[in-house]
């Protein structure tokens, strides 16, 4: 994934790569495309290299020098449009205090508010109980491991549903991956309880007020937390002088 | 299950596997086969009726490996939690080491009963993510419209006939399964497969409807208006069945609402909310079709939900048919075809798999034909990176894919909500109170489906 091939990326160690690939990498046309000149703003948060994921394979297709960056719909400013900025403002205003939001990111009609962790319990309330939110249901809870977003590797996504408006938005809460810690939403959204179990065991996200946050798909004893980028994948072993496939995440595969 | 040195020598020497043991927490009996005798010996000089019994996960009526902790006193259910992950099998990170068209070979195996269901929210996100939505044919939208709706009355059928079967009610059981097998009979003549599709693919279906399709349907409609009647003889006025189910596994919108329940259950307390009719998706709102609803919020009217919801989905297919009638020859795959699978599929003998004339095309007379094929199956699309969620009303309730792409041939990650997983959780609530036989009632009509709860 491209994920874990950054700490390694090709041409970084210069003993296993061909020479030829190494001009590559520096002729002018693979230097990585402009990303600020586009109208429409992105948020860069790695890079791409190579055609294939895994690193020092033997990249032979020639691609090799390839950099791309991997960039994410940016931030939008106000007026979103529509019920958005209602939404926004009832999200704004849901602290003692006045809410800060990381960003808002629309894209493809859908609408993300990044939430502070230590205003989430709040935020989620009002969007339940305000007037003009009425966010009745938690749809989801699911969590996202970006590692290449430094000091805010684990995300957490809630899609919540307004039945009573008929709308959807998202709203994400990031952590870093050292300091994993964040409101469970149990107490405004029980449904959440399951999902927030789910997320716990997949990610190592730590939901702080949860009634019994255990893990729930995987056994009690399972070390680990699976749905992590860096999570060890198992390779499998053939009968042939000892040899092995390699796991799916250091195989030779389009990224 | 532990047993303690003295117990060893007395108990475990007869059987090696059913014994009873001391713990700290009390004794501990475990049971396999037919011994029910020993427990009832065993406890006859307890002056306590609690126990906690574990159910499942390998119990008939669990309803798949659902693993329930019950804790009892006489018949009386105090406690009742759930122990899932039985059947977890990471599908959702499998995806992510998987081309995107690739990703429904994965996903239709969650919810095992409704397969195209899982197809179609993934495609839906997937096709989102491409800005695609308004290129995909309108024949590739009837037909998913069409086999998501004989996929619900399948389902529908499959949740009625084991939910009776668990209440000791066979026949419900034969006749559930007799017309669920002409359901699958059909997608056998579609898709090439009975289940686990891989049909509904991002950009639209994976081929057209083979020769006689259209026919088959009409028949299949006309004789489901003849049966579909049988369940509500069997079943609505049936004192015994009744009894069962009413007032059994109660649950109000408020409750609904909070432990986040959707799909047959919510519809049971009055509330006609159907994504299909709130939100719709794939041209639903051109159908013609009423949201079914009861007003009890119990088993018998989530019950009753589903029996309507097979009207109802009769009346979507037939229109859809109907439609279909006068799409004859129309593309079922957005005409991008950087994102259109290249291959032209068939189905032979042994299901579907690629046409011979195609492979002889692009073997014999285009290496750019080959080419484009080799790269588009070997590497994928890119999909811009982003995330979607796009949610449908499965059998069972909202299903929704949450697709974060990175911008790469592969799926960053997929994350299902599924109704099943969500809907399990008001057990508790549905059963707590009750006599142990209601906890089955309840959970039969939640209808959860161990694949799409662990996925």
């Amino acid at each position: 994934m491209s994920g874990s091939d950054d700490k390694t990326p090709q041409g970084g160690d210069p003993a296993d790569k061909a020479p030829d690939q190494r001009a590559a990498d520096q002729s002018p046309e693979n230097v990585p495309a402009e990303t600020a000149g586009s109208d429409e703003e992105v948020r860069v948060v790695g890079r791409r290299t190579g055609l294939f994921g895994a690193s020092g394979t033997g990249d032979t297709s020639g691609f090799g020098g390839l950099v791309a960056p991997i960039v994410y719909p940016g931030a939008v400013q106000r007026p979103f449009g529509g019920w958005y900025d209602d939404v926004a403002d009832a999200v704004e205003q849901s602290g003692p205090g006045a809410v800060a939001l990381t960003r808002v990111v629309v894209h493809r009609g859908e609408i993300t508010f990044h939430v502070p962790r230590e205003h989430l319990a709040g935020v989620v309330r009002a969007l339940r109980d305000g007037e003009a939110t009425r966010f009745e249901l938690l749809s989801s809870v699911s969590g996202v491991h970006y590692p290449e977003d430094a000091g805010a590797e684990l995300h957490v996504v809630y899609h919540l549903l307004s039945m009573t408006h008929n709308r959807r938005i998202r709203v994400e809460v990031s952590v870093p991956d050292a300091d994993p810690h964040l409101p469970s939403v149990v107490a405004t959204y029980p449904t959440a309880d399951w999902h927030e179990r789910e997320t716990f065991d997949m990610f190592g996200v730590v939901f702080d007020g949860h009634p019994a946050l255990t893990r729930i798909l995987m056994p009690d004893d399972w070390p680990g937390h699976p749905q992590r980028k860096d999570y060890p994948l198992g390779g499998i072993p053939v009968e042939y002088k000892g040899g092995t496939i390699p796991p799916p995440d250091q195989r030779r595969s389009y990224t | 299950m532990t047993t303690t040195a003295d117990s060893q020598d007395s108990q475990a020497q007869q059987d090696l596997y059913a014994g009873s043991s001391e713990t700290d927490e009390g004794r501990v009996f475990t049971v396999s086969g037919q011994d029910w005798d020993q427990i009832a010996e065993g406890l006859s000089g307890d002056d306590e009726e609690r126990i906690v019994v574990n159910m499942g996960p390998q119990h008939p009526s669990t309803h798949g490996v659902l693993r329930l902790i019950l804790e009892i006193e006489g018949e009386t259910v105090t406690e009742a939690r759930c122990g899932i992950g039985y059947l977890h099998t990471g599908i959702e990170k499998n995806m992510e080491f998987r081309s995107w068209v690739q990703g429904t070979t994965f996903c239709t195996r969650m919810d095992y009963l409704a397969p195209l269901f899982n197809e179609a929210t993934y495609s839906f996100g997937v096709e989102r993510l491409l800005d695609i939505e308004g290129d995909i044919p309108e024949k590739a939208q009837v037909i998913r419209v069409l086999m998501m709706e004989l996929n619900r009355i399948s389902s529908h059928l499959v949740a009625i006939a084991t939910g009776g079967m668990e209440l000791g009610a066979l026949t419900v059981m034969t006749i559930g399964f007799r017309e669920r097998e002409l359901v699958l009979d059909l997608f056998e003549l579609i898709t090439g497969l009975r289940m686990n599709h891989a049909y509904i693919r991002p950009g639209g279906v994976a081929q057209d409807l083979p020769a006689g399709a259209l026919e088959e349907i009409r028949s299949f409609i006309a004789l489901m208006r003849k049966r579909l009647p049988e369940y509500a003889a069997l079943c609505n006025a049936n004192p015994i069945f009744k009894a069962r189910l009413e007032g059994v596994g109660h649950l109000d919108l408020e409750g609904c609402l909070a432990l986040g329940l959707t799909g047959p259950p919510l519809r049971a307390t009055g509330y006609p909310w159907d994504l299909r009719k709130t939100q719709p998706y794939c041209g639903y709102e051109d159908y013609e079709f009423d949201v079914q609803t009861w007003d009890t919020a119990d088993s018998y009217g989530r019950f009753r939900v589903r029996l309507a919801e097979m009207w109802e989905s009769l009346r979507i297919v037939e229109q859809a048919t109907d439609r279909l009638a006068g799409l004859e020859g129309a593309p079922v795959m957005v005409a991008d075809k950087k994102i259109a699978w290249p291959s032209q599929l068939a189905i032979g003998s042994d299901g579907m798999g690629n046409s011979l004339d195609h492979i002889r095309h692009i073997m014999g007379e285009s290496m750019e034909a080959l080419i484009h094929h080799f790269k588009l199956v070997t590497e994928g699309f890119r999909v811009p990176a982003g995330q979607a969620y796009v949610p449908i009303e499965s059998p069972r309730g909202e299903l929704g894919a949450h697709v974060v792409s990175d911008g790469g041939t592969r799926p960053f990650r997929a994350h299902f909500r599924d109704p099943s997983f969500t809907n399990l959780q008001a057990t508790s609530v549905m059963s707590e109170g009750g006599m142990i036989s209601d906890v089955i009632v309840a959970i039969a009509s939640i209808d959860p489906v161990m694949g799409g709860v662990d996925r």
